[in-house]
């Protein structure tokens, strides 16, 4: 039995371009944007990267394929250079790469890049695209809020909430997202919002209207991984480790089989079992301080809560509404604003979660720092994504942790 | 008498979606000087992704439900191989060169023998598929079906209507829904109207002069010798089916002697002048209200005419309401603007998403026919499990099985709304795009398009049917898919 990648790397530092509509920006300029933060932050220089991965999602209308765009645009010394793509899980891919190569010995200095550049697909919303040759011949040209807003019903359903009843806790994870990014400067939406103004907003794809969703933005994160020792060789002391990377896709299940209800994520537990099984977390409603979740809509946080084993089934709802997720709640949720409101550059996502996890960590996070139950910060936090549709997804699920001195 | 053959059974689809002719005419009031005619009644118009191919499978999904088997007893028997000829009679058929009685076929899961046959060219066409098909002395079915472009402000876009029948025939039987006694066919290059190979519109001349110069001349013609065949007097005759309108085809039944005889009337009115369908539609509702024993004598008109003598049979006594049916499952277009942007006559500005390229890899679609046209999945038969698309390996988790699959028919199962959504985001010609999770009644899940729904009709656990409609429209290349949705039961 494997005994996982628990405390094996830490990082060195992290980066994270501001997210938005950067019309002036292309994605080589958002991963100089990154790269440089993360460089000062780790105090390396760019030669000591041994290998690098990229992960961008749309390459059709963005950077185009392989990993050239990382290697070329940050100028790397011909070392060994990998693009990696999951879906939204793009971005803890790449981390995973990274982490998994320092963890193996393969090298001792590696980095993760996370990038997305779509505002130049000359629309609001994302672009469009193929979802395989023969897929294209039956399954319906959904969109991204179409494909979640199923949870909403098939929920509502299976708890016998009205829907109206649903979007108010739907309105309260939306307002909140808001509340948490007005602290935050690299946030593409700044503004408060009232739960009022999200239920009378113009409707997407029922029951979501356009304040149900995530931003569609530009940016670039990325994180520089090592050994806790060259780590600390470097003289870096605060060090947050890995304590878990655990990825669970879709096997055919929830598009083919009747077993899967459609209420809820089938990935998301999985891949949450195995990554608090590899952290060594029991109770993770106890341990965990603070989680930052794939809300690309405001219903898929709301079942994500269940599926990651933070609320009972069927109560998220009254949990939400309660405050348990707000900032000054027992589990703050999205604290720089979320994929709502820090926005979603896809390939970006996983690694922005984590740049988070890790100002948060560090107690670097600013106005937004939390100063958890005890008043000495918070020590364990979790990163969750969910890439592709509930139907079929890539559910990752990485845990990062305070490193014992 | 001489028995040429036996109906068996009919199936008629009328769209869902109805205009009313007065909103048409109040429409385009501008148009034309005060009082214009013809407003009574509503003119049946598809839905975007209707054509008269997917009509032309829906009516022949009834005729088959409804029809009897062949071999009698056998509850396993499935209908649809007991068909031996399929004609498809259209002049409005989709494809101009690519077999749309082959596609119709592949649609409902006939066998590869089933001798094909496209009938066109005229609006005669229906009629004559059934003329041909009931000379063939084969188990045959017939589908008739049309949807004729009409131009904004024509006294057409106010008559013609979309719709579709399906009649099987076969040789004499007992019981039949009928039996045709006699037939005649008469050829006249009478121009009343044409349309010529890749235009759009009918071009049509005037209504007196093809009343007084051919209808009333042919037809008395045709029918005084289809009763002569039969040795029938025109007293005899019950029922008169004439695809022509309430004025004229009192005319024309005065000059053959049959005023007397009840026309079939609620198809011009409730769905208009479906073409190469008309008669055949006609012929459903004849049926619906007949006796056993009643005389019909039906007509066929384009560059000639056609007619049929039918003696009702003791079948119909158990024949359901296929026209009354369809007829009775409609709503309400309320935007004229809208029909006419279905029908690809107003250029809406449908937004970037609607650029999507719709190329189609053809290995694939061939690969996959089965899945696309004929909508079969797969069966597991070691754990039972019904899947789309079939695949190697068994998608239920405590099976996964390789290579355990057998194909399976979905397309006549019923299935329940899991989840859904109505996304205004997506393309969609008629928006809201609307989609969800179905469940089939014997497992197996997809998330699948939903059409003939207006928002706030779909409920989570609703039933629906699957019906075969266009999926979407290559307009790059000039290719049409269809594929399998579901819509409420």
């Amino acid at each position: 039995m494997a005994i996982g990648i628990k405390d094996k790397v830490v990082i060195a530092g992290m980066g994270c371009s501001r997210f938005g509509e950067r019309w002036g920006q292309g994605p080589d300029d958002l991963m100089v944007e990154a790269f440089e933060e993360a460089l000062a932050d780790a105090g390396l220089e760019r030669d000591r990267i041994e290998a690098a991965w990229l992960g961008v999602f749309f390459d059709e209308q963005n950077t185009g394929k392989s990993s050239l765009p990382l290697s070329m645009a940050l100028r790397l010394p011909n070392v060994p250079t990998t693009r990696v793509e999951n879906l939204c899980a793009t971005g803890t891919e790449a981390l995973r790469g990274a982490v998994y190569a320092v963890a193996a010995g393969a090298c001792d200095i590696a980095l993760a890049m996370g990038v997305e550049k779509l505002k130049d697909t000359g629309f609001s919303g994302l672009p469009e695209r193929t979802k395989g040759t023969f897929e294209d011949l039956y399954l319906p040209t959904s969109t991204a809020p179409g494909a979640f807003a199923q949870l909403a019903s098939a929920y509502a359903g299976r708890y016998g909430y009205s829907i109206p009843d649903l979007k108010r806790a739907m309105a309260h994870v939306s307002c909140k997202s808001h509340e948490n990014a007005t602290r935050n400067p690299k946030a593409h939406l700044r503004n408060r919002i009232t739960a009022q103004q999200v239920l009378d907003a113009p409707a997407i794809s029922y029951p979501l209207g356009v304040l149900d969703c995530c931003g569609v933005s530009d940016g670039a994160a990325c994180a520089i991984v090592t050994t806790p020792a060259l780590a600390r060789s470097l003289g870096l002391r605060d060090l947050v480790s890995v304590q878990a990377l655990q990825l669970a896709p879709s096997n055919g299940v929830e598009m083919g089989h009747q077993s899967w209800d459609g209420s809820h994520t089938l990935t998301t537990p999985l891949a949450a079992a195995r990554a608090y099984a590899e952290a060594g977390i029991r109770n993770p409603r106890e341990q965990i301080d603070l989680i930052e979740v794939h809300d690309c809509f405001s219903i898929t946080e709301l079942v994500l809560m269940e599926d990651l084993g933070l609320s009972d089934d069927g109560r998220a709802p009254h949990d939400i509404l309660d405050g348990r997720y707000d900032r000054d709640g027992r589990i703050p949720c999205q604290i720089d604003g979320g994929l709502k409101c820090f926005g979603h550059p896809i390939g970006a996502t996983g690694l922005r979660m984590a740049y988070e996890i890790y100002l948060q960590l560090l107690g670097r996070a600013g106005d937004r720092q939390l100063r958890g139950q005890s008043g000495r910060g918070p020590s364990i936090g979790l990163t969750h994504n969910l890439g592709g549709i509930p139907n079929r997804n890539v559910a990752s699920v990485s845990i990062l942790g305070l490193l014992a001195a | 008498m001489n028995e040429l053959g036996s109906i068996l059974s009919c199936g008629a689809h009328v769209p869902r979606l109805r205009l009313q002719r007065s909103a048409i005419a109040a429409a385009m009031s501008w148009l034309s000087p005060p009082g214009r005619g013809n407003a009574r009644g509503t003119r049946a118009v598809g839905n975007w992704d209707e054509d008269a191919l997917t009509m032309g499978v829906e009516a022949a999904r009834g005729c088959l439900a409804a029809a009897p088997r062949a071999n009698g007893d056998d509850p396993d028997a499935r209908r649809s191989e007991e068909i031996e000829s399929l004609l498809f009679c259209s002049t409005t058929a989709p494809f101009a060169d690519r077999d749309d009685a082959v596609m119709l076929s592949s649609a409902l899961d006939l066998p590869p023998s089933v001798d094909t046959l496209n009938v066109g060219a005229s609006l005669r066409a229906g009629t004559r598929g059934l003329i041909t098909a009931l000379h063939g002395g084969n188990r045959a079915l017939v589908v008739a079906s049309d949807a004729r472009l009409t131009r904004a402000g024509s006294s057409q876009e106010l008559t013609y209507g979309d719709g579709a029948a399906a009649v099987l025939v076969g040789p004499p039987a007992d019981p039949a829904l009928a039996t045709v006694l006699a037939t005649v066919s008469l050829g006249s290059d009478f121009v009343d109207h044409y349309r010529m190979s890749g235009e759009s519109f009918d071009y049509a001349l005037e209504e007196r002069w093809i009343r007084d110069e051919s209808l009333l001349k042919i037809v008395p013609l045709a029918v005084a010798d289809v009763l002569l065949a039969a040795g029938v007097a025109a007293a005899e005759v019950r029922h008169f089916i004439l695809p022509a309108s309430h004025a004229t085809s009192q005319r024309v039944a005065l000059a053959c002697q049959l005023s007397e005889a009840r026309r079939e009337q609620r198809v011009l009115l409730e769905c208009g002048d479906a073409g190469a369908a008309l008669p055949l539609l006609m012929l459903c509702g004849t049926l619906e209200t007949a006796a056993a024993g009643d005389l019909v004598v039906m007509v066929g008109l384009g560059q000639g005419v056609d007619a049929l003598l039918l003696r009702v049979g003791a079948g119909a006594a158990a024949f359901g309401r296929p026209l009354s049916d369809t007829l009775e499952r409609k709503r309400d277009e309320p935007s004229y603007v809208r029909y006419l942007s279905h029908r690809g006559l107003l250029d809406v500005d449908f937004g970037m998403r609607s650029e999507r390229d719709q190329r189609t890899a053809h290995t694939v679609a061939f690969r996959k026919a089965a899945a696309l046209n004929a909508f079969k999945g797969g069966r597991c038969e070691r754990c039972g499990t019904v899947q789309f698309p079939q695949a190697r390996v068994c998608v239920n988790p405590e099976c996964r099985a390789t290579d355990t699959q057998v194909a399976h028919r979905l397309a006549d199962s019923s299935g329940r709304i899991k989840s859904f959504t109505e996304d205004w985001q997506a393309y969609s010609a008629r928006p809201p795009y609307s989609y969800g999770n179905v469940e089939f009644s014997e497992g197996g899940n997809l998330l699948m398009e939903f059409t003939d729904v207006e928002p706030g009709e779909l409920k989570v656990n609703d039933a629906v049917r699957f019906v075969y409609r266009v999926k979407d429209d290559d307009r790059a290349r000039g290719f049409r898919r269809y594929f399998w949705k579901a819509s409420p039961a």
